[in-house]
């Protein structure tokens, strides 16, 4: 055998199986990415909610987008106990101002982001919602004070369209 | 394997074999020569097979009557129940099949640790048989979430969402698995699709373990080399095909007990509610094959490392044949590893138990315990046990200690007393 050196087949080779593995890349792309979200799927992305109803104290939920949204209309005792919480505490720390634009109403996805069941309204030891799945604990912002989730519930793109109405997505 | 020519002994039979030769398999698979001490450990191998064709029989009519459609599919399974001639029966045996399905790969794998069979030269046996263990609990997860219950669909929830613990592209992923933005129809579709394919890659899986058994044969109770054949083997059929039949036979009583008499205790009445995205149910939990892996999740309290640890419970048995450092097979001639073996399984079933719990007070601590003890097992115990541990003598044959006139004469007396006990 003499030594190895390069010559135009090895060339032929590689040049063949760099085009067939973008061949086989270009094929394989469409089989993965027919299981995202589809067309149908994507056009539910907003939903309007009629607020007009919900008494102070009240939650009321909604599904958008297949999962759960609460819509709290708080309490000013509520407000106060949300707004006084030293972000120290927090282990996701985010001002309650950032979460609900409007004190009054707490709009967020009922979603535990631990492994995604839905919390329970006025449960758990911070008077906010908690999760019966592996036990989390929420505060009355939605905040994450104690158990696995890693963060808080997520609020999601809203909008007030009047005074009584509002519009997720 | 005998290497002696098969020829068949008519005409036509051997025109075919020329061509196909399908009847010097079929010879070699009745042929094949067996250990002569296989206990009844050995015959769930043969209950596995059986198992495997139930679910893919059942599950095949099954799916002539099923509408996997998120609006359709629980009312298509109260149809299954009522309408469809014998319906109850053929669903009732698919979703009892499940379970018996796991006993009965859980005793085969006991089985294995017991007696060493996942040691040289058997590691390929070994890791096929984990790869169809990972693709059960795969179809029985999806197959759990068709019937679209409230559990269906929470546990569909649950089990994705242990996907977005990946840093950056768990979300992604997590929507990719779902087709939408939560557990919907798209995800019961391709549920569907998956759950039909799985038995199938599972059943190729099985010959590929049943072939590589058959390079080196059978492991057997003593754990040692043997010639083969010699007399120290059988023929497989008709010792073992006859020994398979009678334990299948004595399996077949408790899976028709359960199919008859309490064909819903092992699932969860939650499951005869409809799916509804807004509720969770107050107590959710696996089915119980999952459980001890359920609870190693819930034991940790971060949430990718709850994931990285339960994975890696199972994923650490694919590595078991080098971290077993000890050269001897079986644990009759191991005495401490035969202690650290019970103790794992009390380990399993404890963690089985408190999987089952609320992950709180005392199960939780439990959990935590049993989860470390888990890994030490494997991680600790076994790679020191073979450098550490005294060994009895092993025999030289199965023959040998029977009878008699050999240097292990004791060995044997002493293994008799240990079986009597």
């Amino acid at each position: 055998m003499s030594e190895k050196k390069t010559n135009r087949r090895d060339f032929l080779f590689t040049a063949t199986y760099a085009v067939g593995a973008v061949g086989v890349g270009a094929a394989v792309w469409p089989m993965i990415d027919q299981m995202n979200p589809d067309a149908s799927v994507k056009a539910l992305a907003s939903t309007e909610v009629d607020i007009s109803t919900v008494d102070p104290g009240k939650t009321i939920t909604v599904l958008w987008r297949g999962k759960p949204v609460f819509i709290r209309r708080r309490t000013l005792d509520e407000i106060n106990e949300a707004k006084s919480v030293n972000l120290k505490d927090l282990k996701h720390p985010e001002k309650d101002e950032d979460r609900a634009k409007n004190p009054e109403w707490l709009v967020m996805l009922g979603v535990c982001t631990h492994l995604g069941c839905v919390p329970l309204d006025q449960k758990g030891d911070y008077n906010g919602w908690f999760c019966p799945c592996h036990g989390s604990h929420y505060d009355i912002s939605g905040r994450i004070r104690k158990g696995p989730a890693p963060t808080n519930m997520e609020v999601p793109k809203y909008e007030f369209v009047d005074a009584n109405t509002i519009k997720i997505g | 394997m005998s290497e002696h020519e098969y020829i068949p002994k008519s005409k036509v039979g051997k025109w075919f074999n020329d061509r196909l030769p399908l009847l010097t398999l079929a010879n070699h698979l009745t042929d094949y020569p067996t250990p002569k001490n296989l206990n009844y450990w050995w015959t769930f191998g043969g209950i596995l097979t059986f198992c495997l064709i139930t679910q893919i029989v059942t599950g095949l009519v099954l799916a002539m009557h099923y509408i996997a459609h998120a609006d359709m599919a629980f009312d298509s399974v109260e149809h299954i129940m009522r309408d469809v001639n014998y319906g109850w029966l053929i669903r009732y045996i698919h979703a009892n099949g499940a379970s018996m399905f796991f006993l009965a790969v859980y005793i085969h794998i006991f089985r294995s640790l017991f007696y060493g069979s996942y040691k040289s030269p058997r590691e390929i046996i070994w890791i096929i048989g984990i790869i169809i263990y990972l693709l059960m609990m795969a179809a029985a997860f999806m197959g759990y979430v068709l019937p679209w219950g409230q559990m269906s669909f929470w546990g569909a929830t649950v089990i994705t969402n242990l996907f977005s613990a990946i840093p950056l592209v768990g979300e992604g992923i997590v929507t990719w698995l779902w087709g939408g933005y939560s557990v919907d129809n798209p995800t019961l579709t391709r549920f569907f699709t998956l759950h039909y394919l799985i038995p199938f890659l599972i059943l190729g899986l099985v010959v590929l373990h049943i072939w590589a058994l058959h390079v080196p044969g059978n492991n057997n109770p003593v754990g040692i080399d043997i010639k083969k054949p010699s007399k120290d083997t059988v023929p497989f059929h008709p010792y073992i095909v006859i020994k398979d039949g009678f334990a299948l036979l004595m399996f077949m009583i408790v899976f028709a007990f359960f199919v008859f008499y309490t064909p819903n205790i092992l699932g969860h009445a939650d499951n005869y509610i409809e799916a509804d995205p807004l509720v969770t149910p107050a107590h959710i939990v696996p089915e119980w094959y999952l459980l001890p892996f359920y609870a190693i999740l819930r034991s940790v309290p971060d949430k990718l490392l709850g994931v990285v640890a339960m994975l890696s419970a199972i994923l650490i048995l694919a590595a078991l044949p080098w971290l077993d450092t000890s050269k001897i097979r079986s644990a009759v001639f191991r005495p401490l590893y035969r202690q650290f073996y019970w103790i794992l399984v009390a380990d399993v079933l404890i963690l089985g138990y408190v999987g089952a719990m609320p992950a709180e007070g005392l199960y939780l601590l439990v959990a935590r315990v049993a989860t470390a003890y888990y890994f030490l097992h494997f991680l600790v115990v076994l790679p020191i046990l073979g450098f550490k541990e005294k060994t009895l003598p092993v025999p030289l044959s199965i023959t040998e200690p029977v009878l008699g006139g050999s240097p292990n004469l004791a060995m044997a007396k002493n293994k008799e007393s240990l079986t009597n006990k």
